[in-house]
């Protein structure tokens, strides 16, 4: 990123933080819809990783529900800060990733699927059968506000508490979301990215140039359910409790949806996808019971009419299914990505 | 004991029903029919309204529900997948395709046929017992019904012309073209066959437990596990897989009357799949 792009950023960045809680600061419901889409979308930016390493994740929930748990055990069982169970929560996601993720990890195509969407399920009988720790079917409630963290008696963040709690939760998912998407910016432009990408087009060959094949698939599936396990503890405090059922399969295929819409091409896909998805759903909102049929109808629709997602609009032969691998690399690896999408077929 | 293995066979029967539509129609099309639990829920409420509600013989219910299915999954392949696979796209987008027809299926059976939990009249009242173990009439008959659609499978599949083409396709797609099968056609009835597989165990099933409209997603990861024990794409493996889990269930319940049985199937399934990634029966692959 060029120092003009950067400064532009922060500027965007500040100017959405001060802007929207100035404009809508009153209408906490729809604060409430940005905040979520922010928070979505770093849980669904996990599995936009483990997608670029050519794996189908449909276990993302797991994931982020591990991590629910986890800030919300360190909380209140341990009576830590938030501001502590906060990157507890995704360590305790990316250790327990390493750790299925070196058996899982060598599976290939529907296999790893079928196994991550176990997963989601599985995850959700581990929530209700260890009652001690999980408080089972009825969960954790009543998890405070994260608190003021001080430095020699300055204030860094102030008690949630006592300020506006729906803007400073605000900000805080802004904050999670911009540091997010920098970071995995980061990633896909650096050499990690570009051994990343070896994995997602041929691993065997990658493998046989010296590519450590099973240490970066760890490495992706870590990040990945980090991102979902800080997700999960951020939902934590928005909704001050958690359940078995607080993250299912269903919420596993939507974060593959959000992923899907944006473009799995772009580093900034699942951001747009869970906004666009996020925000358009909100004009809809009489629709809310008919949410699941909208959901599947684009799901449907997008694999039929736009498999490459809303961020190949505009861009020469990225929208047409059959169209050529013409464009620059884009945001990341445009390029790379649909070039991998018109290989022929390979299958198991 | 006793009364573990004849609950054991009896899911078995019903369970390789579901695992072997599955396995159908990915061996055809390299497809993983997400929707199959779905497929499952609504033969079990076409059942429902044709022998439950309107009365009709359990037999025409029955192939009334294996004509819905057929339908249903023909038309699933020639306005979806069909059109997908075309593109010769790889599987991430089949696989988003299949989550939403799943998902699609689900909220329509969810608008039309409501939350309620539907039972039937049982089929056939009285109790037999087999040694120690007792086993309802009704469960016996849909076990015979179960098993007499499976060797009806088999038989089609090594004994006609159809199921011929079929094998062939499984085998390898463009061998099979060459050779003069119509692929996108077979591939349509193999859909539609797999479909009705599902429907035809949910038909049976609604007799024994009723049917609600949330149960898909279950259904769909019960035969995922079938699959993946047994290895994808391999008739002897689904039928395998659908034993295997009958009986693991069937053991789980007897020691671990709450719900950790499935907990601790997930775990030996993944443990197994790191040693045999391709399953019991199914081919190894690169």
């Amino acid at each position: 990123m060029s120092r003009k792009a950067a400064i532009a950023v922060a500027a965007a960045v500040v100017a959405w933080l001060v802007g929207v809680p100035l404009a809508i600061g009153d209408w906490t419901y729809q604060l409430g819809v940005l905040t979520q889409a922010s928070a979505l979308s770093v849980i669904a930016a996990g599995v936009w990783l483990v997608f670029y390493i050519g794996r189908i994740h449909i276990g993302q929930g797991a994931f982020a529900l591990l991590g629910q748990y986890a800030a919300a055990i360190a909380i209140t069982k341990l009576g830590l800060s938030f501001w502590v169970a906060l990157p507890l929560a995704g360590l305790a996601s990316a250790l327990f990733a390493c750790a299925i993720g070196l058996p899982i990890l060598r599976l290939k195509g529907v296999y790893f699927a079928m196994v991550t969407l176990s997963l989601t399920e599985a995850a959700r009988l581990t929530a209700q059968s260890f009652v001690s720790v999980t408080g089972g079917p009825k969960g954790i409630l009543n998890v405070p506000l994260p608190g003021a963290v001080e430095v020699f008696g300055l204030t860094l963040v102030p008690d949630f508490a006592e300020v506006n709690p729906h803007i400073a939760l605000f900000v805080l998912a802004t904050l999670l979301a911009v540091g997010t998407f920098i970071a995995l910016y980061r990633i896909v432009n650096s050499r990690l990215g570009w051994l990343f990408r070896s994995l997602q087009q041929n691993e065997d060959l990658a493998s046989s140039i010296g590519v450590n094949v099973a240490r970066l698939r760890v490495i992706a599936f870590a990040i990945g359910s980090f991102l979902g396990g800080i997700g999960g503890a951020f939902f934590l405090v928005v909704q001050q409790s958690v359940y078995p059922s607080s993250f299912q399969v269903q919420d596993s295929i939507y974060l593959m949806l959000y992923c899907f819409l944006g473009g799995l091409g772009y580093v900034f896909g699942p951001l747009v996808g869970t906004f666009v998805l996020f925000i358009a759903f909100e004009f809809l909102h009489g629709l809310n019971e008919y949410q699941p049929l909208i959901y599947a109808l684009l799901m449907i629709g997008l694999m039929l009419w736009l498999p490459n997602g809303l961020l190949s609009l505009g861009r020469p032969g990225a929208s047409a299914p059959g169209g050529g691998a013409g464009g620059g690399p884009g945001a990341g690896a445009g390029g790379g990505w649909r070039r991998w999408l018109h290989l022929p077929e390979n299958r198991p | 004991m006793e009364q573990v293995l004849v609950n054991g066979v009896y899911l078995g029967c019903q369970y390789a029903l579901i695992a072997l539509g599955l396995t159908l129609i990915f061996g055809l099309m390299g497809v993983l029919n997400f929707a199959h639990g779905q497929m499952y829920v609504l033969g079990g409420f076409v059942t429902y309204y044709v022998y439950g509600v309107l009365g009709l013989p359990f037999p025409l219910a029955l192939v009334a529900t294996a004509a819905t299915l057929c339908v249903t999954g023909a038309l699933f392949d020639k306005f979806f997948f069909r059109r997908v696979l075309r593109h010769g796209a790889r599987e991430e987008a089949s696989m988003l395709l299949a989550a939403g027809t799943a998902l699609f299926l689900e909220s329509l059976i969810l608008i039309f046929f409501g939350e309620k939990h539907r039972g039937v009249p049982s089929l056939a009242p009285g109790v037999a017992r087999i040694g120690d173990a007792y086993l309802p009439y009704s469960r016996i008959l849909v076990m015979v019904l179960a098993a007499a659609l499976i060797v009806g499978f088999i038989v089609f599949m090594r004994q006609t012309r159809m199921g011929r083409g079929l094998r062939a396709i499984a085998q390898d797609r463009e061998a099979a073209l060459l050779q003069g099968v119509n692929v996108e056609r077979y591939g349509m009835i193999g859909f539609a066959i797999g479909a009705a597989l599902a429907g035809l165990a949910g038909s049976l099933l609604v007799a024994i437990s009723g049917v609600n409209s949330g149960l898909g997603t279950w259904i769909s990861i019960k035969a995922f596990i079938m699959v993946m024990i047994g290895g994808a794409g391999v008739v002897s493996g689904a039928i395998l897989g659908g034993f295997i889990l009958g009986m693991a269930e069937s053991l789980g319940y007897r020691f671990f009357p709450g719900g950790e049985t499935y907990l601790i199937l997930f775990v030996a399934i993944i443990a197994f799949l790191a040693i045999r990634p391709q399953g019991l029966m199914g081919k190894p692959w690169g």
